[in-house]
């Protein structure tokens, strides 16, 4: 009997911990909650995610019908973040991403034929350019997200990696073999 | 001289190596064939350059002009003719170029016309400050924060104390102690100047108690109705930094966060003191400066450089030789940077060169918590608990634990017995952070563009689809019609066919 009651009281536990635990994944249409994901997304608009950008997204996990590693752009510290946000445990980045590789899109200005597409591709309005005269990127403003790259149809357009300068070199941790 | 003095906490009695080069009479280093002037040589924005390659310059003109309030201009050191603007090697630790003004010497050495100020105290301390800044001075001391930024913060704050710091606690470096003994007269001339430039009520001079010397050299100059004081503080690493120096002068603690204005006080170093004497009583810009050149080389000593000056030139002036098994530090031995190689321009901030053996890489070994970091830290941090949460990537702890208090002087590395390079993660976890930190603002920033572009658009597509709806006279947000384009349209086709008809005439 009192092993019955014992297997009872497991039972009924692990229910309300499976219930507890479906509770806190499950639907929300906190638009506080959106907000949140979404400021901790790098707002590239890239669409890697499979979806049409940042807040698109951020709804998606909101909802729990996305998880949290498909924001290649985000890397290890967005996932970090959004894990800490909603409660879903770290993982890595999901196996059909590539990581993103830093950088910014250069035009080579001596190709460019002026055609207007990357400028029309570009989220975040970071390319200048006139109709059938040179564009080019405004090195500052643009995000990385590659969306220009496919448009472009003489391929002028590459992704280059800024040589390091006084504001955005940093320390590395200190490497240490013996203690890892 | 009755001023009691107090005392930091933590800190160190370092073996101070300073006999090798102090005793030495400082050397003019003659003019290099070429001038490597970095735009950035202070703290702030960059300067804008206002030459262009080809151009010829005079020693002492302005050849990049300040851009924004926390900037200053960069001067040529001599006359030559500029060969190029573009990025070079700066003394940096990781070897990274910056964009610098290149100037071939053309050996005459000819001066641009300079003005002096007679009589100093008849201007307005905003008169100064200008003077101060279009003389390009930066701190001296080596962080190179402008100095008139500080002077301006100084009057709007009600400055009460004016320190000049010749506290030289690091090892090594003896160009504060070589300018004092050589030029007491612009350090004191200069303090004078820096005090009306900000309305300081005190004015104090403090060296180190192992600097005799110099403390004699100024005392020869201030005179009894002065009003100067003239301190000598204990010799402890680091009673140099600011805010030990005010913590042992005032009995004052800066506040966490805030600046040493917060509490009434500011602090130049005695090399700006002399670089405002000169500058305003002789026109002189910042153009050259004390350096010391110490360590492994034949002849440790200090030396007059000007500014942009090729360090390989200063080495082999004390008769360093190129081999593999020494290294460069720049700065001082406990706060300095290792530098990859020494085609680097002398700066506004240089004050050491130090040529040292190689060492092989220590091991790292587990904390054992002896505490000795907590006992010799001078802002009474725990550096072992900021190490573990830094080690961790535990950033936002490091923060709570006052990272940004830190002043990165060492003294815990310097005494740990298990050589774990605090410092190192101290300076990663602080660049971390400020990563993040740029990172949220450029996703911010992004967002913003973004959400301005959609709403552009959708802007667009509503006028189109009113256009469409409305059929003939729908009048748009700019007032016209669409009998008025037809009209526009008309007039540029007969404007046109005139045109063409003149043409066949001809």
């Amino acid at each position: 009997m009192a092993i019955l009651t014992l297997i009872l009281l497991v039972v009924i536990l692990l229910l309300a911990v499976v219930y507890l635990d479906r509770e806190d994944h499950t639907a929300s249409d906190d638009p506080l909650l959106v907000d949140a994901i979404n400021r901790q997304l790098p707002q590239t608009q890239c669409g890697e995610c499979g979806y049409d950008g940042c807040r698109p997204y951020a709804e998606a996990i909101a909802n729990g019908c996305a998880d949290i590693n498909r924001c290649p752009p985000g890397g290890d510290i967005t996932i970090q973040s959004l894990s800490r946000l909603t409660g879903h445990t770290l993982k890595p980045l999901a196996g059909d991403l590539t990581p993103t590789s830093e950088g910014v899109a250069v035009i080579d200005e001596d190709l460019c034929i002026g055609c207007l597409k990357c400028i029309r591709a570009c989220p975040v309005d970071a390319i200048v350019g006139a109709p059938k005269l040179m564009h080019t990127v405004i090195e500052s403003e643009c995000t990385g997200c590659k969306l220009c790259l496919p448009p472009c149809p003489v391929d002028c357009i590459s992704m280059v990696k800024p040589p390091l300068n006084l504001r955005d070199w940093h320390w590395a941790k200190p490497a240490n073999p013996l203690l890892e | 001289m009755t001023r009691t003095l107090h005392r930091f906490s933590g800190g160190l009695h370092l073996d101070t190596h300073k006999h090798e080069s102090r005793d030495v009479p400082s050397m003019l280093v003659p003019l290099p064939g070429q001038i490597i002037l970095p735009l950035k040589q202070h703290i702030g924005l960059a300067a804008r350059p206002l030459v262009n390659p080809g151009e010829r310059v005079l020693k002492g003109q302005i050849i990049a002009e300040p851009e924004g309030y926390v900037s200053v201009p960069v001067h040529a050191t001599t006359s030559g003719v500029v060969r190029d603007i573009g990025d070079y090697h700066i003394p940096h630790p990781f070897g990274i170029r910056e964009p610098c003004i290149v100037i071939d010497a053309d050996g005459l050495d000819e001066l641009f016309p300079i003005e002096a100020v007679t009589d100093y105290a008849a201007l307005t301390p905003q008169a100064l400050q200008e003077i101060i800044r279009d003389r390009g001075i930066a701190g001296l001391g080596g962080a190179g924060f402008p100095a008139h930024v500080k002077l301006k913060e100084g009057v709007d704050n009600a400055v009460d104390t004016l320190i000049i710091n010749g506290v030289e606690c690091e090892p090594y470096i003896t160009c504060d102690d070589r300018l004092i003994r050589e030029k007491a007269m612009y350090v004191v001339s200069g303090a004078r100047m820096i005090r009306h430039a900000v309305n300081a009520k005190h004015c104090v001079i403090a060296v180190e108690e192992d600097m005799p010397e110099a403390h004699d050299a100024l005392a020869g100059h201030i005179t009894a109705h002065d009003d100067i004081e003239l301190v000598r503080v204990p010799t402890r690493y680091p009673a140099g930094g600011e805010k030990q120096l005010i913590q042992v002068l005032t009995g004052k603690e800066v506040p966490s966060g805030g600046f040493s204005i917060n509490i009434g006080i500011i602090v130049h170093n005695v090399a700006t003191a002399a670089a405002v004497y000169r500058a305003v009583t002789r026109g002189e810009p910042l153009i050259s400066r004390y350096v010391t050149v110490t360590g492994e080389v034949k002849t440790p000593r200090n030396l007059q450089v000007l500014l942009g000056t090729p360090v390989s030139d200063c080495l082999k002036l004390c008769g360093y030789e190129d081999s593999n098994d020494t290294r460069i530090i720049v700065g001082g031995p406990m706060m300095g940077t290792q530098v990859r190689d020494c085609n680097i321009p002398v700066t506004k901030t240089t004050n050491c060169i130090i040529v040292r053996r190689k060492i092989p890489p220590i091991q790292e070994l587990p904390c054992i918590r002896c505490g000795r970091c907590a006992d010799v830290c001078p802002v009474n941090l725990l550096p072992q608990q900021l190490y573990l949460y830094a080690k961790a990537d535990r950033f936002d702890e490091t923060r709570q634990h006052h990272l940004f208090d830190c002043i990165e002087c060492g003294c815990c590395s310097c005494v740990c017995p298990s050589h774990i390079p605090l410092v190192q993660y101290y300076r990663y976890a602080k660049f971390e952070i400020a990563l993040e930190e740029q990172r949220r603002q450029g996703a911010t920033r992004a967002e913003q563009r973004f959400l301005n572009r959609k709403r552009r658009l959708q802007q667009r597509q509503e006028v189109k689809q009113k256009q469409k709806a409305g059929s003939t006279t729908t009048a748009t947000e700019s007032g016209d019609t669409d009998a008025d384009r037809k009209a526009f349209v008309r007039a540029a086709v007969a404007r046109t066919r005139s045109r063409k008809e003149r043409g066949t005439d001809r």
